[in-house]
């Protein structure tokens, strides 16, 4: 069983057309220019409905992880090690740390972003030790 | 909360069903039994009720509700979002709606199958981008990872609090056990009569690693609680009232319920702090509290609540519990019932009825002559007083 598709909103859509695309995207305002994620219609700051599509380079560090035994979902394989990821760029993203032992995940480990196939064709981004 | 709220309104009856695991019957008769037992608590009818306030993600709606109760009428209703961390916002709801005019006498309720209906610790993808209004945007941000349950949520901001401050699952430990400890004495615990030792929770299976254990999560539990609420002229009629001293609710920019992962600083419980500041700003300190109920749905927020909510500092709750204070006689008794962990999960409700009961002196688990207790669920909490 693949790893469930994401749920595309119009608010959210950038995100994962990216993602499919291999790209790790947040959205920035097109008015103050600032980053933000998860995704919104309006900047909270200046309130403007603009905004872009930007391209992050992918990189960043551990900010805190979990490994997961239990429950269990048929679609993910067992420990699952999830992170929150702290990018360069200055936002922080969830997602899952891939090709690491679960022992040996530790908190300030730099990583960058990988791609992950799910169901209907879609993709997530994931990471890996940089 | 605003001084013309303080004090205007009392608790003046409660009641509950059976806490278990199985109930057998609809959340809508849960409720029904739950409200008619905490109004004859009270000395008042159904004929008394105009006000119903629950949470926004209670199945019993209602009109379902009222065609089992029938009121006459109905003046005025409520729903409080952030799940679990909204518990206590119902008692600023209700406390607000009887000292606005709005309503006479308002209950407050819980009713919850977590056990044999829908279950918050089934590995389950929803098939929904937001969450029904509990608080949360981990169907869409959290699930495509694996990332299912609230212990998952939960457990990425414990990691980082034991980082921070080099708290480990022992100290989480030590919490649980003091918790199983109070429930191993209360009848109506599910964990009645079986007290744990640390080497117990220790051994006990991971969840989440490296910061949730199977003995640090609450107890899914089916089950109601009823509040009946009502202005504090007209609870001075009625047999065992509590005065609802304070009432607070502190919801932050880009902080969310359970699924907390943006603001910047995750060790720390921003919306406890909020909420402390507008508790104790007013008349009432913390060291006017003498029992506090803190949401336990797993043990390390007990210990991050303790330090935002300023019973002790940043890192010094392992200290703090290790040291003995949450029991009887420590300088903070806690959760006395067992909390979530301990006596069952009614989604935070459960400890309003307790900290009511230690007040009236009428708990199974009696401190000596409590009279200020708090009540706090992350972001909502109330200060109740006899």
């Amino acid at each position: 069983m693949t790893r469930p598709a994401p749920i595309v909103t119009d608010d959210n859509r950038d995100f994962w057309e990216g993602a499919r695309e291999g790209r790790l995207i947040a959205q920035r305002c097109s008015d103050c220019g600032r980053l933000r994620h998860p995704p919104r219609p309006m900047c909270p700051h200046c309130h403007s409905l603009g905004y872009e599509p930007a391209e992050l380079a992918g990189t960043g560090s551990i900010y805190s992880y979990t490994i997961l035994h239990h429950p269990q979902h048929p679609a993910f394989s067992y420990p699952v090690i999830a992170v929150l990821v702290d990018l360069d760029e200055g936002v922080r993203v969830l997602s899952n740390l891939v090709g690491v032992a679960p022992d040996a995940v530790r908190i300030g480990t730099r990583v960058r972003v990988t791609f992950e196939t799910t169901a209907d064709d879609m993709a997530v981004p994931v990471f890996e030790q940089a | 909360m605003s001084a013309s709220l303080g004090g205007a309104a009392a608790i003046v009856g409660i009641g509950q069903t059976e806490f278990s695991k199985a109930a057998g019957r609809s959340e809508t008769q849960l409720a029904s039994e739950a409200i008619v037992a905490a109004l004859s608590d009270a000395g008042l009818t159904t004929d008394d009720v105009d006000g119903f306030v629950s949470y926004t993600i209670d199945p019993v709606e209602e009109t379902e509700l009222v065609r089992s109760l029938g009121p006459p009428l109905v003046r005025w209703s409520s729903r409080v979002p952030y799940g679990g961390g909204g518990s206590q916002g119902v008692l600023l709801h209700a406390a607000a709606a009887v000292a606005g005019g709005a309503a006479n006498v308002v209950v407050a309720y819980r009713a919850i199958k977590a056990r044999s209906g829908g279950r918050f610790g089934r590995a389950q993808v929803s098939p929904r981008a937001t969450s029904a209004h509990s608080g949360t945007t981990s169907s869409q941000w959290c699930a495509p990872f694996g990332v299912l349950t609230p212990a998952s949520w939960m457990s990425l901001n414990a990691t980082r609090y034991m980082h921070t401050y080099g708290a480990t699952s022992a100290d989480f430990g030590r919490a649980v056990v003091q918790l199983r400890e109070y429930a191993a004495t209360n009848p109506n615990a599910h964990f009645y009569g079986k007290p744990i030792t640390l080497d117990d929770h220790q051994s006990s299976r991971w969840i989440a690693e490296p910061s949730i254990r199977l003995f640090d999560c609450c107890q899914e539990t089916d089950g109601a609680v009823a509040l009946v609420i009502t202005s504090i002229d007209r609870a001075s009629d009625t047999p065992a009232p509590v005065v609802i001293a304070e009432a607070a609710t502190a919801g932050l920019f880009e902080e969310e319920i359970a699924s907390n992962h943006y603001r910047p600083n995750l060790e720390v419980m921003d919306g406890s702090v909020a909420l402390a500041e507008q508790l104790f700003g007013r008349d009432l300190s913390r060291s006017d509290i003498d029992l506090a109920m803190i949401y336990d749905a797993f043990s390390p927020i007990l210990l991050m609540q303790l330090e935002a909510l300023g019973f002790c500092g940043p890192g010094e709750a392992k200290d703090f519990i290790a040291d003995g204070n949450l029991a009887p006689h420590g300088k903070l008794p806690c959760n006395t019932n067992g909390g979530l962990i301990g006596e069952g999960y009614i989604h935070g409700l459960n400890l309003t009825v307790e900290a009511v009961r230690q007040l009236r002196g009428t708990a199974v688990n009696q401190l000596d002559d409590p009279r200020t207790a708090l009540v706090t669920a992350s972001r909502t909490g109330v200060i109740l007083q006899r």
